[in-house]
């Protein structure tokens, strides 16, 4: 071959706006437009207790996302984030009625809680996971069939009523509760967010995330065990939804069954719009991070705005799709070599 | 002297870094059988590619009829009456024989389709064909020959002019060839013209009024069949200056580090093999022989059957293609694109996955990027990457840069035996030799090499033993010494049973 052609193919344009999109993807442009936007609209949008009262109620959404930036890199994508939630929830609940007529320890009724809502995940997640990868049926409808039935299962347990009488001390803390002055659904999405990066960018099991969604049969050929990765993807991604289902009950001070249900579509699209890129192999914690708190901070806007619950909903549908054509417009950017 | 029904001018098609066809002149008589001869790789499939309209030239003009035309789709190539049949099938599975030769152009009865006319009118094709397929059943049940006859019985309906068959005959048993042969007669009668393209030296004789042979995209030249025989041809198909590409590998034979005994997989008979460090071993014969699928088999990427494999001295039969990559065994893959490399990544991207796999640069569970860095430049410098490409993506580097950084990746971690399957396909010369320095280079530090090559010189030249598998059996094993193209060729056609 000749070097002097290749290298011509190859020489960046130097367009900065360009390079900014291909590098983080749309998710600067929208920010940008949502702040002047929402600022001119109100001018109690950008003030600083509006974007920290945007940054806790961001809590819930940043950890489903994490979760759903797993199974996206890892080529498929998890539609029952909601329902985990929503098991989560209600089995906590169910299970910290029942503890607190068995124990007298307010940690130990707790700690049951947790610990069922955490194995309600586990099961949900591994037969996702197993389904996918062993069973090879497609993502979406894998995590579609369990979201059914995991909402299904959720209402039957509960017959549609939430479940009140939790410990008083479990809201206090996990939903209203500080630690070291931070709230603490704050702390433990922080944590998270940290854990998350450094699994993502130092261990092999990111990497080996990374690899399988990019191409999956290299992957194999590179000595990686793809269906073991695939599950823990599912596994690790229906865990953080426990997470955000905990903390939610804890918020609501009850056990309910349409908790996050919008999660799903939501985490969805704040990892397309951070740069995740649908056909798997590429996305990044700290733009997952940032995607999650621009949904939030949207709806904030909009609420403060006045714009109405229903309309919000057409536009996040709107800011999805607008962000999957985005996502097209890069990835072939990024393949024919901008 | 008749002016010729279709001719190319300086037909050239350009590739980044690769010059698949270059400036070939080609004509195509009415009532002719041209046959087209040449390697795999040396442009018959590009050439014919462009005059069925599935590619555009980059230069160069076609003509049919004197008039210059410009096929951008098989459908207008079909338009003008010149028919491809390629090796690829292009055939739905879910409908039935008589619908998928009729898309497209189904008789109509007012705004419905006339399913009987349409049955009708495939059963008298079938039948003048003397192909025994039924036009109603669906395409999935048919056998891979009954999909063959298919698709050659759908050129022949509308107005033929030009017909172009890729290896026709590749899944079809002698009786179905005859018809074929038979038809292919008639149709020289019509004045159609055919474009043939084949491996196999018997059917010339029977068929070709002329032969064109490419060789490395570029026409070596055109003979008449008539006083023409099978060495000359040979000679032109394969005479390139070869020894300033293929290094002398010395022989030091050490102990025997693989041993595969009686391994059987689909299509394959059972075969055994004993491979010794410092050993290059080739692998030759026909593309869909079955000399790559046998060694997949082996690392765990095709249905096993029967048979063992030990490396060092331990079983690793059946063993997960993880744990075999582990225990010593390295495969590269034929396919870049599809099985090698995440084409979205950077070139050093791709290299640091190998070396993180292999666990070197791992410490207590975390990944020591500082290592994988230095390691990954290391192969960067041993594959000769230039710098410049290490940070672009995959998909915009050259074939043969591609193939540099899949080669590294074998190098990401520690192997005792490197399977190359068709190490050098799509790659440029000065890169092939490069490449073939690498593999000289592992032999002489005492790894075993295995490389699998439809490039018969390749497989030749690098070797110190040569095993030929021809329909899914071992046809013969060589020493260099003996392996010959033209002896080695004459395996290639061994008759023998196909394997189911």
């Amino acid at each position: 071959m000749s070097d002097a052609t290749a290298a011509a193919q190859v020489t960046p344009r130097a367009n900065p706006i360009k390079t900014l999109f291909i590098r983080v993807g749309v998710l600067p442009f929208f920010l940008g437009i949502a702040l002047v936007v929402f600022s001119f609209m109100s001018d109690k949008f950008l003030t600083g207790q509006n974007l920290m009262n945007v940054a806790r109620q961001s809590v819930y959404l940043v950890l489903v996302s994490l979760g759903q930036m797993l199974v996206l890199v890892s080529g498929g994508f998890d539609l029952s984030v909601g329902t985990a939630i929503a098991l989560t929830s209600v089995a906590s609940a169910l299970s910290m009625t029942w503890a607190a007529g068995v124990f007298d320890s307010v940690f130990l009724i707790i700690a049951t809680g947790i610990l069922a809502g955490g194995c309600v995940a586990l099961i949900v997640g591994l037969i996702n996971g197993v389904g996918v990868a062993y069973f090879e049926v497609s993502p979406f409808i894998m995590t579609l069939g369990v979201s059914s039935v995991g909402a299904g299962l959720a209402l039957f347990m509960t017959g549609g009523i939430p479940i009140s009488g939790l410990p008083i001390a479990f809201g206090d803390t996990f939903g209203f509760g500080k630690w070291f002055g931070v709230p603490v659904p704050v702390f433990i999405a922080v944590i998270c967010i940290v854990v998350m990066w450094l699994m993502m960018s130092r261990t092999t099991l990111g990497t080996r995330i990374y690899a399988v969604g990019g191409n999956i049969k290299a992957a194999h050929l590179s000595a990686i065990d793809t269906k073991k990765t695939l599950v823990l993807a599912y596994v690790l991604c229906s865990l953080i939804a426990a997470l955000t289902g905990v903390l939610l009950t804890a918020r609501v001070e009850s056990g309910e069954a349409n908790l996050g249900g919008t999660m799903a579509l939501e985490s969805i699209a704040a990892c397309v719009i951070a740069g995740v890129s649908l056909r798997g192999g590429i996305g990044r914690v700290q733009n997952v991070v940032l995607g999650a708190f621009f949904i939030v901070m949207v709806q904030n806007g909009m609420n403060i705005a006045r714009v109405s619950s229903y309309m919000q909903m057409v536009l996040l549908g709107s800011l999805l799709i607008l962000a999957v054509i985005f996502d097209q417009m890069r990835y072939r950017m990024i393949m024919r070599g901008a | 002297m008749t002016l010729p029904l279709l001719t190319t001018h300086n037909l050239t098609k350009t590739y980044p870094g690769v010059r698949a066809l270059d400036g070939v002149d080609f004509d195509l008589m009415a009532g002719e059988v041209h046959v087209l001869f040449g390697e795999n790789g040396a442009g018959k499939s590009t050439l014919i590619s462009m005059l069925a309209g599935a590619n555009t030239p980059s230069e160069g003009k076609i003509y049919l009829d004197h008039h210059e035309v410009a096929f951008d789709s098989v459908a207008r190539a079909k338009a003008h009456g010149v028919y491809t049949v390629f090796q690829e099938f292009s055939l739905i599975p879910t409908l039935t024989v008589a619908e998928n030769m009729f898309l497209g152009q189904e008789p109509r009865m007012g705004i419905l389709i006339d399913h009987a006319d349409m049955r009708r009118r495939a059963q008298e094709i079938f039948d003048e064909l003397g192909f025994p397929i039924s036009p109603t059943a669906q395409v999935s049940t048919l056998s891979r020959a009954q999909q063959q006859m298919l698709e050659i019985s759908k050129a022949f309906h509308g107005d033929l002019k030009v017909l172009i068959l890729d290896e026709p005959t590749a899944s079809l048993t002698e009786r179905e060839v005859d018809h074929l042969f038979h038809f292919i007669d008639r149709q020289k009668a019509k004045g159609v013209g055919i474009i043939y393209i084949s491996h196999r030296m018997q059917e010339f004789k029977r068929i070709a009024d002329r032969i064109t042979v490419l060789r490395d995209g570029a026409k070596i030249g055109t003979v008449e069949m008539a006083g023409t025989d099978e060495a000359a041809l040979v000679e032109m198909m394969t005479g390139r200056q070869i020894a300033d590409i293929y290094p002398t590998i010395a022989t030091t034979p050490g102990d025997v580090v693989l041993e595969v005994a009686d391994l059987a997989t689909l299509g394959i008979a059972p075969s055994s093999l004993r491979l010794r460090r410092g050993e290059v071993l080739g692998v030759a014969g026909l593309v869909g022989c079955g000399k790559s699928r046998f060694f997949r088999a082996m690392m765990g990427l095709g249905p096993r059957r029967s048979g063992t494999v030990h490396l060092n001295g331990h079983d690793i039969t059946g063993l997960p293609t993880r744990e075999i990559i582990r225990a010593g065994l390295y495969y590269l893959s034929p396919d870049r694109k599809h099985e090698g490399l995440d084409l979205a990544k950077t070139s050093d991207e791709n290299l640091a996955l190998n070396v993180v796999t292999s666990g070197a640069p791992v410490k207590r569970g975390w990944i020591d990027w500082r290592n994988v860095r230095d390691t990954v430049a290391g192969i960067a410098t041993r594959v000769e990457l230039p710098e410049d490409y290490r940070a672009r993506r995959v998909s915009q580097l050259s074939g043969g840069n591609q193939q540099k950084v899949l080669f590294g990746k074998a190098f990401g971690q520690e192997a005792d035996v490197y399977i190359f399957d068709e190490p050098t396909v799509g790659v440029d010369m000065g890169t092939r030799a490069a490449l073939y320095l690498k593999i000289k280079a592992l032999a002489e530090a005492g790894k075993a090499v295995i490389v699998i090559s439809s490039d018969l010189p390749e497989a030749i030249n690098l070797s110190h033993r040569i095993l030929v598998f021809a329909n899914g059996h071992v046809s013969a094993e060589l020493p260099r010494a003996e392996a010959s193209e033209d002896t080695v060729l004459n395996y290639f056609f061994t008759e023998s049973e196909p394997v189911q």
